[in-house]
């Protein structure tokens, strides 16, 4: 990446170089409104995500975002009377065609939600529960994927001579990972975040984060926060939203230090919201 | 814990410890073009400026969306605040050492061999030892070396005022010397600078590792927090 010399807005010539210098993306969304029943709730939003990074959305309570979050792997069909319009795409595949089977989208994308909800099971079942769905039976690969996930999620150390405990016994921030290693072990591509710190302790907030830090170097990551520090300490893009509308969308550097949009420069310093 | 701001934190250490190699570098040419009349030598440290505001401006850049963006307390800030505040003193050396090139580059053009006393080049030695020194403590975290450049800040004040008398003892002898004096004294000034701005360095070592701020207090003033037993 070009270095810029001066930290104050960026010019257009380093702006462009920037885009110049960005990989394709992972998921691009183009002019898309979204509605409950005659209610729309998002108005024409149009962002790419990046692979490999963190996506970070903030907005004050209501704003859409993670309505727009759960745009990304159709988690809204499972309500009744919603409608989206226009263009959502992962890989350049339109995920609302009519030929998309949405488990299989649901795998490739994968969510971790505020509440943690690992199974009624132990440990172990709780990671290789999917696989088993997919049709893996053998036990020594079974063994392997739970201890792969286990350890990418930081969670192994932990709970290595206790994986026959039931999940439900684990402290919130170990629930949490334990989630974060259940998705991992279905091979995703990319994985949405909704508020996944917000119910957990400064300590296990910190390992969630440092584990957001290593994850990212594998998957697509997209989280909403409605933490700005959290959002301005893991994330390299931010999305701002407002009452459904996307508001300013740049790297998190540019947001938190010299943001475009004065709806942004409040949001951010905290004089409104 | 490992964090992941450690590996940032260190990448804002190298910068400043290679900022504060170039300025190093930089101090020690203008000094020897003087010593050797090479004005070659000062040439390359004139050149040499751009890089070092270069660095300065890098290295603001990195402190400022560090502090945006990671929300650093503790001992994170201290380092941070700390470096920031090194940054800008170091690019104020780096000015003082393109001076002292000039003031070189204008005294050999001169063609007058240097008759006065030692006390400039003495000089020239403790203020690059002072720098070394302060550069040496915030990398070793040795608030005990940072304390050593501040006690050595009032011989430079002194060899100043040495400097001054033999230029005047000087320019007493040969009247037309008076336009190198003149250079003399503007290298001696500087070289002033580099010392004061040296000891800012040690002061801010010495807040970044004992968390005590010691600026603005005389080393001979035993309330001061400077003394060596007073910063344990």
């Amino acid at each position: 990446m070009t270095e810029t010399t001066h930290y104050t807005k960026r010019t257009t010539d380093e702006k462009r170089t920037e885009e110049k210098e960005r990989p394709a993306p992972k998921i691009t969304v183009k002019a898309m409104n979204f509605f409950y029943g005659p209610v729309q709730t998002l108005f024409n939003i149009s962002m790419d995500i990046l692979p490999r990074h963190v996506t970070a959305f903030i907005g004050p309570s209501g704003c859409g975002k993670s309505t727009f979050l759960r745009i990304l792997n159709r988690m809204n069909d499972i309500i009744e009377n919603t409608r989206v319009e226009g263009d959502v795409r992962i890989d350049g595949i339109d995920i609302y065609g009519k030929n998309i089977d949405v488990v299989a989208l649901r795998k490739r994308v994968g969510m971790i939600f505020q509440k943690s909800n690992p199974f009624p099971k132990s440990i172990y079942e709780n990671i290789a529960y999917g696989p088993r769905i997919q049709g893996i039976t053998s036990r020594q690969r079974l063994d392997e994927i739970v201890e792969l996930c286990l350890k990418k999620a930081a969670l192994w150390d932990e709970v290595k001579d206790v994986l026959n405990k039931s999940a439900l016994a684990l402290s919130g921030g170990q629930q949490q990972r334990l989630c974060i290693a259940r998705a991992l072990a279905v091979e995703p591509e990319i994985i949405l975040m909704d508020e996944p710190a917000s119910a957990l302790d400064p300590i296990s907030t910190a390992k969630i984060e440092e584990l957001i830090f290593e994850l990212k170097k594998m998957y697509t990551i997209v989280i909403v926060t409605h933490n700005m520090q959290q959002a301005a300490r893991v994330s390299d893009y931010t999305a701002f939203f407002y009452l459904g509308n996307l508001i300013e969308y740049d790297t998190t550097a540019a947001i938190f230090t010299s943001p475009s949009k004065k709806q942004t420069e409040e949001y951010v310093t905290g004089r409104f919201g | 814990m490992e964090r992941h701001i450690d590996k940032e934190l260190e990448k804002v250490r190298e910068s400043i410890v290679r900022m504060g190699t170039l300025v190093e570098e930089a101090v020690g040419k203008a000094c020897g073009s003087f010593q050797k009349r090479d004005i070659a030598m000062a040439q390359e440290v004139i050149k040499g400026d751009g890089e070092i505001n270069t660095a300065e401006m890098a290295i603001d850049k990195e402190i400022f969306e560090f502090l945006a963006l990671k929300q650093p307390v503790a001992t994170d800030l201290r380092f941070l605040f700390s470096v920031q505040k090194m940054n800008k003193d170091l690019e104020r050396i780096g000015d003082h050492a393109v001076n002292i090139a000039q003031s070189a580059v204008n005294y050999i053009s001169l063609g007058v061999q240097y008759t006065g006393g030692q006390h400039i080049v003495v000089m020239m030695g403790i203020a690059r030892q002072m720098l070394a020194e302060a550069l040496t403590s915030f990398i070793k975290n040795d608030s005990q070396l940072a304390l050593k450049v501040l006690e050595q800040d009032d011989q430079v004040d002194d060899l100043n005022s040495g400097v001054t008398r033999d230029i005047i003892d000087m320019v007493k002898k040969d009247s037309a010397t008076i336009e190198s004096a003149l250079e003399i004294i503007r290298i001696s000034k500087n070289l002033e600078r580099v010392a004061d701005l040296s000891t800012n360095i040690a002061e801010d070592v010495i807040f970044n590792t004992k968390a005590r701020d010691v600026k603005h207090h005389h080393v001979d003033d035993t309330s001061a927090d400077r003394h060596v037993d007073r910063l344990s």
